[in-house]
């Protein structure tokens, strides 16, 4: 037990500074994604329920493609796909240097364009759920469609789609993990440098799966309150 | 402006213009088009790619890889499914402590990465060896082939008890009560009454869970199981070959889209008596 506590420490003894800093990148590239996914996604929403047909089968066509990929496949077709692209573009320039592609920024990108596939769908069917009359009224007092999204429909939006984006949410936390694949320190490469070097492998993967646990749970906490927050000011249909 | 006609147009939602090229109209035809470049980029870059002693030399290794994901996923779904309903009836028991232990289970799998729960399984059980070695079962957690199967039938059956649950639940109480005053037993209105129901609405999560399993099925690659993904990956660092990935990236899109096409038909035959 001892030896456990030691192991786990902060300082030289332990991996509890490697650890805390794996959690670190995890939180960061989960919060860096969430952006740029929830904005993607928005924009692929906007797509899906345009009433012209070209527009929406280029949106369709995104979702399709980022929701059939498996994740891995996706961050090694980002990862490698933007390491040829950009040697192809150095030769093209006449340039002759190795310019590394970013794994955080790899992974952002995947991580990005899934959730944004399916946050799509989230905000496609809080769209929905939001009647006709709501932009009719909006119209009639003369706001013009820029201002009704902005303070008509959006605010009811994010109610509506709060729920299913935490849910997206856990899963993108749950995703990160995959970025260890491409070298990025995150909390289960982390661990499992820790177990391959101690040769406590249960030990060092346990921590890795309750560290994601507590993540979950804090973020479930959070939205809790953000919910509570957003329901507050309006009347529940 | 004549005020004709606008009577009906008062129950149309938000104006549409009527111009023939609407700035929507431009953009979705500009994206199409990237799409469009996109797809025709893939296509000549594989033709140009096309290398026959490349193909026939690893269309085989794709093969079984294919062969290895979709036995990873049939095994893991079916074993999945056994196990998910003792925990299902657990998540649902009387008992404070049997509820509990189930809650846990299911909270533990949903809420932690697949790939952390197959690397504590493959690499974290050898820390038990003389343990397992004592129950005999070392043999079998030694394999990454076991190991993958154990940790992804652990996670499917956790979101399966899920859906089990949320569908049986989803049969009002009114039809136990129905079927009660009709005098059918309790294995006869399960069987009869609730679990065509309740299967009506488990199949579409059941579908997604079946595809969302086959996407994770491409981690096992990690623990160096020769699946779909291993071969791709072991393909890619032997050729340094992009056309690899694009080849099990169009392997794998056309699976899900398959398997999404069936659960469509499925889903649009079995509700056929509910359309208007």
């Amino acid at each position: 037990m001892d030896g456990i506590l030691t192991l786990l420490s902060f300082g030289p003894q332990g991996w509890g500074d490697q650890i805390a800093a794996g959690v670190v990148v995890t939180v960061s590239l989960a919060l860096a994604t969430l952006p740029l996914g929830l904005a993607m996604g928005f924009l692929v929403a906007l797509g899906k329920r345009s009433d012209d047909a070209l527009m929406r089968l280029a949106a369709n066509i995104y979702t399709t493609i980022f929701r059939g990929l498996p994740e891995l496949l996706t961050l090694f077709l980002v990862f490698y796909g933007a390491q040829i692209a950009v040697q192809q573009l150095m030769r093209f320039a006449g340039a002759e240097s190795g310019i590394e592609i970013n794994a955080f920024v790899a992974g952002m990108v995947a991580l990005g364009v899934v959730f944004s596939s399916y946050a799509s769908e989230v905000f496609l069917s809080a769209f929905r759920a939001i009647p006709d009359g709501q932009y009719e009224g909006a119209y009639a007092i003369g706001l013009s469609r820029w201002r009704t999204m902005r303070l008509v429909i959006l605010p009811q939006l994010v109610r509506l789609a709060l729920p299913g984006l935490s849910n997206l949410w856990l899963i993108l936390l749950k995703d990160t993990a995959l970025v260890s694949v491409i070298g990025l320190s995150d909390i289960l490469r982390q661990a499992g440098i820790a177990a391959r070097v101690t040769k406590e492998a249960f030990l060092f993967f346990g921590v890795a799966c309750l560290l994601y646990l507590v993540l979950a749970m804090l973020s479930s906490i959070v939205f809790a309150a953000i919910e509570r927050r957003v329901s507050a000011g309006g009347v529940m249909r | 402006m004549s005020l004709s006609g606008t009577s009906s147009s008062a129950e149309l939602p938000p104006p549409v213009p009527a111009r023939r090229w609407s700035r929507t109209r431009l953009a979705g035809a500009l994206l199409l088009g990237l799409w469009a470049l996109f797809g025709i980029g893939i296509v000549l870059f594989l033709v140009r790619a096309w290398n026959p002693d490349l193909f026939w030399r690893y269309a085989p290794n794709y093969l079984s890889g294919l062969w290895i994901t979709v036995k990873l996923v049939v095994i893991s779904i079916v074993v999945g499914a056994l196990l998910s309903v003792p925990v299902a009836l657990g998540r649902r028991s009387k008992h404070k402590a049997i509820a509990t232990l189930a809650y846990a289970y299911v909270y533990f799998f949903r809420g932690t990465p697949l790939l952390a729960q197959t690397f504590l399984v493959y690499y974290g059980l050898g820390s038990f060896r003389p343990e397992l070695q004592a129950v005999g079962l070392w043999g079998f957690f030694r394999e990454a082939w076991y190991c993958a199967i154990f940790a992804f039938s652990l996670n499917t059956s956790a979101y399966q008890a899920e859906i089990l649950r949320g569908a049986f639940e989803s049969v009002g109480r009114g039809q136990w009560e129905a079927a009660a005053a009709l005098g059918l037993s309790r294995w006869q209105t399960v069987y009869k009454i609730i679990l065509p129901q309740a299967a009506l609405v488990a199949l579409r999560p059941y579908g997604n869970e079946v595809i969302l399993m086959l996407k994770a099925s491409a981690i096992v690659a990690i623990i160096t199981v020769y699946d779909l993904m291993g071969e791709t990956r072991r393909a890619y660092s032997r050729t340094f070959d992009f056309q690899t990935y694009i080849w099990a990236a169009l392997i794998y899109l056309g699976i899900v889209e398959a398997l999404r096409m069936t659960i469509d038909r499925i889903e649009r035959r079995l509700t056929r008596h509910l359309r208007r």
